[in-house]
């Protein structure tokens, strides 16, 4: 069980909150420009490396604020959270 | 086993009794079951998992492989218990079952309870190294978590006779528990077992709260307390545990671990008449140096090494012990009852073999440190080949190994480790230095001899030689696994099982993988042990749900008309955590009978429904319509106040998420209905969109679907019911029209009206706070007798929908379905919309896409039947698609349903059929609208 930092709330226990995938995965501001692929890039490709992920967790049973975590999906260290429209830690 | 009156550390004055097998058995207070049963004379337990031989204890603690009992009676029983770690008392009722137990079929009675947690340093581990380390930890200023899965702490002291400056080290053990016990920063728990650890400290925690006592003496106690706590730095000082040797009918009871004898001795007094000793090493001459000071005849310990040295093998030898050094022992030869009577004695370079009669064979292939709690989060161990053991490699960040877990041998040098270590972790979690700390205990290297490598004893016969005990896998069985094939150890370990006992295999996983090394001629560091996964010792499913059972185990939402329902008959149905009425059954009715009564009702007259679940959502602020055009295929933001218009939402891929409807109740607030199960996702979803998409909007969400309760009337009398209700609001046609709201007074309540049909009846939903709803229920139900008002359900309100080709989410919508799918076309606004662009991927512009129809059946069909184009067909069969609502229709006297079918909507008119288990129904598609097509009935 995670331990999350909200930016918000302080850490709380992973039960707390609700997964949202990738972060910085912007919804295209004109879809209607993209070519399928692109399109299908957007909604269906996404990062599964090893190591530092920017992602997105919502506390949902605390603040209801959504976030952005930086986590080592390697050894599931959680590096730093950060508010939305925040600059992102450094992922690397 | 005999007891001698006045050694262990049980109470000789105290006298338990207790049930095993059925028959009594007495043992005494600080007994486990296991020495209970030994100490009765007892020596087989029971019969082995697949080839049924017999099998008794094999060491003192819970890495025994064979010391498993079925505990307890009735639906409080439990299998596969581990017999070391159970308590006599008065009253324990116990059963031979060690390799498969039996379950209870009812609730289990017993209580359990769950804890939270949080604390700087968690010691797991109560020994020397755990207790020094607690010690050193708390006196550096940490809040500390000491855990012991005995009743006592003092881990190894309890089952050996060990120094500790200069006294025996009991009185250190005391001394250092009552400087803990009287910090008040330390929780120490005996009866605990750590036996998991996850990320970020999370360390779960099982604690025996009552059941080593008697049910009669338990004072309402929980029986065991799940404790999850969360730590800053986890020290592991988890001790290690003795290996095997691998030799002809190693199995029979009397064969055992030799630090198990010495804990037996030491714990509960109990010896053999006549022990044998085979070791590699010398930490086994304790046992025949512990035995002889009890009395208790040695006849020799046999030695692998050709010559083996060192202060204890000297001690025994004074003793007058004799050595066979550079020998093992081959065999064993079985009394009667298939228990050890004696072994069989062979010299490493040949030789004769030699018969040795005993009772107790002590056996050590070396020890192996017990590093589970290091494993779970990925720490690593390095096999030393000069010791014969794994010690710990690197580190994991917030975990510290201490005292034997890491490799470590001897009491003192086991506390010095775990003082030290104690120090970092404080340090670490910013609590004193470690250099300047306590002073550190001194600890004298113990001399030890180097150890003999040896596991499988050379010439002994392969099929009677177990490698796995508990699994029963003998040295043939490995081999056959690895001269198949399977030449990585997880393999072997899946093939033979070797290693997946309930005691977690400890006994035999080193064993296994240094066979396959040596049959593959590599370096046992390359080939290593399976994974040790958690949980560290099973723990019951009952005690990891604790109180989240029944009525706890999820919220159960009811609206204030509930009471109402319940006092009427109405059958529930769950929609999400949310109890429905679904259908209000008459006299002797069955769901069929009461639905077509209340379709009938609503068709003909008036009917009424609870309609409080659908989800409400406030949404509010200066963008509001503007953030509802972008998220509804739909457009919404030119909704007048007063007014409500139906929607519907996609996912980003463009397809069907929710539906309802929305009201615009000011130029600045919408109120919006989603479905019952899906409001909390809808929410959740909007809310996504407004913080991370749109942050710019001023919007602002608020969950009301509990602040209100919605009565819908329903059918062509309601204008006269609402007429009676409300005497001030005008009902006519021309002043209150379709997807009109109003504010207005019903029966002497405030309320909102919105003529809001999902029947195509004229209907009014009537909203009031929700804890009026129940007056407005009656009041509703009261104006309604003179029209024959009747209560219906869920189930009508699918049929009602369905007749009028409403579709349902989640019902005729799976996640692949997309407004076009549905018809909706003239729903789909052009502007943009979430998953607005997924509308014209390739995919949804194919033009066999699966679309909503009506069907007629010629009989009712089961939802799900799968449709195909021919009557007479061959299977495999193209499947062109499924039955999703399948009804008997009031109105139309007939069954019928709607389906999603390829090309649907171009095939209006033709047969296709859905074959069933025994016979093919022929169905003609229609119209997805099949009732009332003109629409002539809506307003009344």
């Amino acid at each position: 069980m995670f331990q999350i930092r909200c930016p918000y709330c302080g850490p709380r226990d992973e039960p707390e909150f609700k997964y949202g995938g990738q972060a910085h995965v912007a919804y295209p501001a004109d879809p209607e420009a993209l070519s399928d692929e692109e399109w299908a890039r957007f909604l269906f490709f996404r990062d599964n490396a090893r190591g530092r992920y920017a992602e997105r967790w919502n506390h949902a049973a605390g603040c209801r604020r959504w976030f952005n975590v930086i986590r080592d999906t390697g050894t599931h260290e959680m590096v730093g959270s950060y508010q939305v429209g925040e600059q992102p830690l450094d992922a690397r | 086993m005999r007891r001698l009156p006045d050694r262990g550390r049980v109470d000789h004055d105290h006298r338990v009794s207790f049930t095993w097998d059925g028959r009594t058995v007495e043992g005494l207070r600080g007994d486990t079951l296991a020495s209970a049963l030994l100490a009765s004379g007892l020596r087989v337990l029971g019969s082995s998992v697949l080839m049924s031989r017999p099998r008794g204890v094999v060491t003192d603690g819970v890495c025994d492989p064979h010391a498993f009992a079925q505990v307890g009676t009735g639906d409080a029983t439990e299998p596969l218990v581990r017999m070391h770690q159970v308590e006599c008392h008065d009253g324990l009722v116990a059963e031979s079952r060690i390799h498969r137990g039996v379950l209870p079929t009812g609730a289990d009675p017993d209580r359990f309870e769950k804890r939270h947690a949080h604390c700087d340093v968690l010691v797991a581990g109560g020994g020397p190294a755990g207790l020094a380390a607690a010690l050193a930890a708390a006196e550096q200023g940490a809040r500390v978590v000491l855990v012991d899965d005995h009743p006592q702490l003092g881990g190894a002291v309890l089952g050996e006779d060990l120094i500790l400056d200069d006294a025996p080290a009991d009185h250190w053990v005391r001394h250092a528990e009552e400087r803990l016990r009287a910090n008040p920063d330390v929780t120490v728990l005996t009866r605990t077992t750590a036996f998991n650890v996850g990320d970020q400290g999370a360390v779960a925690l099982m604690e025996r709260v009552s059941e080593h006592l008697a049910p009669a003496h338990r004072g309402g106690r929980a029986l065991r307390r799940l404790w999850q706590v969360r730590t800053h730095q986890l020290v592991v000082a988890t001790g290690a545990t003795e290996r095997p040797l691998v030799f002809a009918d190693n199995d029979r009871p009397g064969v055992m671990l030799a630090g198990g004898v010495r804990g037996l001795l030491h714990r509960y007094g109990l010896v053999p008449e006549r022990c044998v000793v085979v070791t590699t090493n010398d930490s086994a001459y304790r046992t025949a140096i512990d035995l002889v000071g009890a009395g208790v005849e040695v006849p020799c310990v046999v030695d692998a090494r050709p010559d083996p040295s060192g202060p204890l093998v000297q001690r025994a030898r004074d003793l007058g012990v004799e050595v066979r050094s550079g020998c093992a022992v081959i065999g064993t030869d079985p009394d009667a009852e298939g228990a050890l009577a004696g072994v069989r004695i062979v010299g490493l370079d040949g030789g004769a073999e030699e018969a040795v009669a005993c009772d107790v064979l002590a056996v050590s292939g070396g020890w192996d440190p017990l590093m589970d709690l290091h494993h779970h989060v990925g720490g690593q161990a390095r096999w030393d080949a000069e010791r014969l053991r794994f010690v710990p490699e690197g580190t994991v960040d917030g975990l510290r190994l201490a005292g034997a877990a890491a490799g470590l041998v001897g009491t003192a040098a086991c506390r010095r480790d775990g003082h030290l270590v104690g120090l970092v972790a404080a340090e670490a979690t910013g609590f004193g230095s470690a250099a300047d700390g306590p002073a550190v205990p001194a600890a004298d290297e113990e001399p030890e001899g180097a150890p003999a490598d040896l596991v499988v004893v050379p010439g002994t016969d392969p099929v009677h030689a177990f490698v796995d005990q508990h699994r029963d896998v003998t040295i043939a069985g490995v081999e056959r696994a690895l001269g198949s094939g399977l030449h990585h150890v997880e393999h072997l370990k899946r093939y033979t099982l070797v290693g997946t006992g309930t005691e977690q295999g400890r006994t035999a996983k080193v064993n296994a993988g240094r066979m396959a090394a040596d049959r593959f001629g590599l370096p046992f560091a390359e080939v290593g042990v399976s994974n040790a996964r958690p949980p560290a010792q099973p723990v019951t499913f009952g005690s990891l749900a604790g109180r989240a059972l029944g009525a706890r185990f999820d919220p159960v939402r009811t609206t204030s008309i509930h009471p109402w329902h319940v006092a009427h008959g109405a059958v529930f149905e769950d929609v999400g955590q949310w109890k429905r009425p679904w259908y209000f059954p008459q006299g002797a009715e069955d769901l069929d009978a009461a639905v077509l009564r209340e379709c009938a009702a609503v068709r003909e007259a008036v009917g009424m429904m609870d309609a409080s679940t659908l989800g409400k959502i406030d949404v509010k602020g200066a963008d509001a319509g503007a953030f509802l055009d972008r998220l509804y295929t739909g457009v919404i933001g030119t909704l007048k106040p007063g007014r409500a218009r139906y929607g519907v939402m996609c996912k980003a891929d463009g397809m069907v998420m929710d539906d309802g409807v929305v009201l615009r109740l000011a130029d600045d607030r919408f109120l919006v209905t989603t479905t019952t199960g899906g409001a909390g996702g809808v929410l959740d979803w909007m809310e996504d969109f407004l913080q991370t998409e749109w942050p710019d909007l001023d919007v602002w969400l608020t969950s009301v679907t509990e602040q209100w309760a919605t009565v819908a009337v329903v059918g062509p009398r309601s204008r006269d019911v609402m007429a009676a209700l409300a005497p001030d609001l005008d009902v006519t046609q021309d002043a209150f029209t379709f997807m009109q709201v109003e504010e207005a007074v019903v029966a002497g309540l405030a309320a909102r009206v919105a003529r809001i049909s999902f029947s195509g009846e004229l209907a009014f939903e009537i909203s009031v706070p929700m804890t009026w709803g129940l007056a407005l229920w009656e009041a509703v139900f009261a104006a309604g007798q003179p029209f024959g008002i009747t209560p219906y359900g869920t189930e009508s309100m699918h049929v009602l929908r369905a007749e009028k080709g409403y579709f349902i989410v989640g019902q005729e919508t799976d996640g692949t379905v997309t407004p076009l799918d549905l018809g909706l076309d003239w729903m789909v606004a052009d502007k943009e919309f979430v998953g607005r662009r997924s509308l014209r991927r390739s995919d949804m512009l194919r033009d066999d896409r699966k679309q909503l129809v009506g069907i007629l059946p010629a009989e009712r069909l089961p939802e799900g039947s799968q449709l195909v184009d021919d009557e007479a067909f061959e299977i495999p069969v193209p499947m062109i698609g499924h039955v999703t609502s399948s009804y008997e229709s009031a109105a139309l006297g007939r069954p019928f349903g709607l389906a999603l079918v390829r090309r649907g909507r171009d095939r209006i008119g033709e047969t296709i059929y859905a074959p069933l288990a025994d016979r093919t129904v022929a169905v003609e598609i229609v119209d997805p609208v099949i009732f009332d097509q003109e629409g002539a009935r809506r307003d009344g």
